[in-house]
């Protein structure tokens, strides 16, 4: 039973990352920039755990639980926001929604 | 058995690129949740069983539940109809069923292959976990709960749908 290389570890979690900002920077919903934001969180997270995996510290679990909370806050704020975005533009394109005031 | 954390890997990488490709809101959902518990199995290869059930408690139980919430809230009237209607097709459950059917079989074999078997790497429990938490991190746990009452109260003042107010304010 051999152990996971850490490259392979931090290979997924960088493909997660990635794919998590091309949806940022590609689509145009307010709701996929979100969950794409959680799975960057996600795999910056899968990091953590790999480092902490590979030296059997604790420590990566518990700044996982550090972005569980933060990811969690961010969630709460971020769809209350796009409520109230949607409330007042009955749109959630980026496109339209490209003006601070007014 | 590494080939469980590369099964794992393969699983979440393709639901997240499905997730990215979809144009509804409740598909790229379902493909969000199969991949956020692919991840999950990860964790559990890689000597974390705490993690991983949070992961699927709080990110694929809590923080799903609440971008559902938020798609059905905004999805209204005939639209929403026609998207249940296309979501009870089988051509749109079949993706994320087959993924996460890929994980149960995974989860199903490392229950039966050893009891608690990770991949070589050694488990760091959640006593471990625990003691490190409120050990040299506590200053971390408080600025945490910090974090989620603003959150608590940012999301509160968000939602709050302001009444008609008396002229002459």
């Amino acid at each position: 039973m051999e152990a996971i290389p850490i490259r392979d570890g931090f290979a997924l979690a960088g493909v997660l990352f990635a794919l998590g900002l091309i949806g940022v920077l590609v689509r145009r919903n307010l709701l996929f920039i979100l969950m794409s934001i959680e799975v960057m969180l996600n795999a910056a997270g899968l990091a953590f755990i790999v480092a902490g995996a590979q030296w059997g510290q604790p420590d990566g679990q518990v700044v996982f639980l550090f972005i569980l909370a933060m990811a969690a806050a961010e969630v709460s704020v971020g769809l209350a926001l796009v409520l109230e975005l949607h409330r007042q533009y009955k749109s959630l394109d980026t496109a339209h929604i490209d003006r601070m005031k007014g | 058995m590494p080939i469980v954390f590369y099964v794992a890997g393969a699983v979440a990488v393709v639901a997240t690129a499905l997730m990215l490709t979809r144009l509804n809101a409740v598909h790229a959902l379902l493909y969000l949740i199969v991949s956020l518990l692919a991840v999950s199995v990860v964790f559990f290869t890689l000597g974390a069983p705490f993690v991983a059930a949070l992961e699927v408690i709080v990110y694929a139980g809590a923080i799903m539940v609440l971008f559902v919430f938020v798609v059905m809230l905004l999805n209204l009237g005939q639209e929403a109809a026609r998207a249940e209607s296309v979501l009870l097709r089988p051509s749109m459950w079949i993706g994320p069923s087959v993924l996460a059917g890929i994980l149960a079989i995974e989860v199903i074999y490392l229950v039966t292959e050893s009891a608690g078997g990770t991949a070589g790497a050694a488990v760091v429990g959640p006593a471990e976990v625990g003691r490190s938490l409120f050990g040299p991190y506590v200053i971390g746990v408080e600025l945490a709960s910090m974090l989620l009452l603003g959150g608590l109260v940012g999301a509160y003042r968000l939602g709050w749908r302001r009444p008609t107010r008396p002229e002459g304010r």
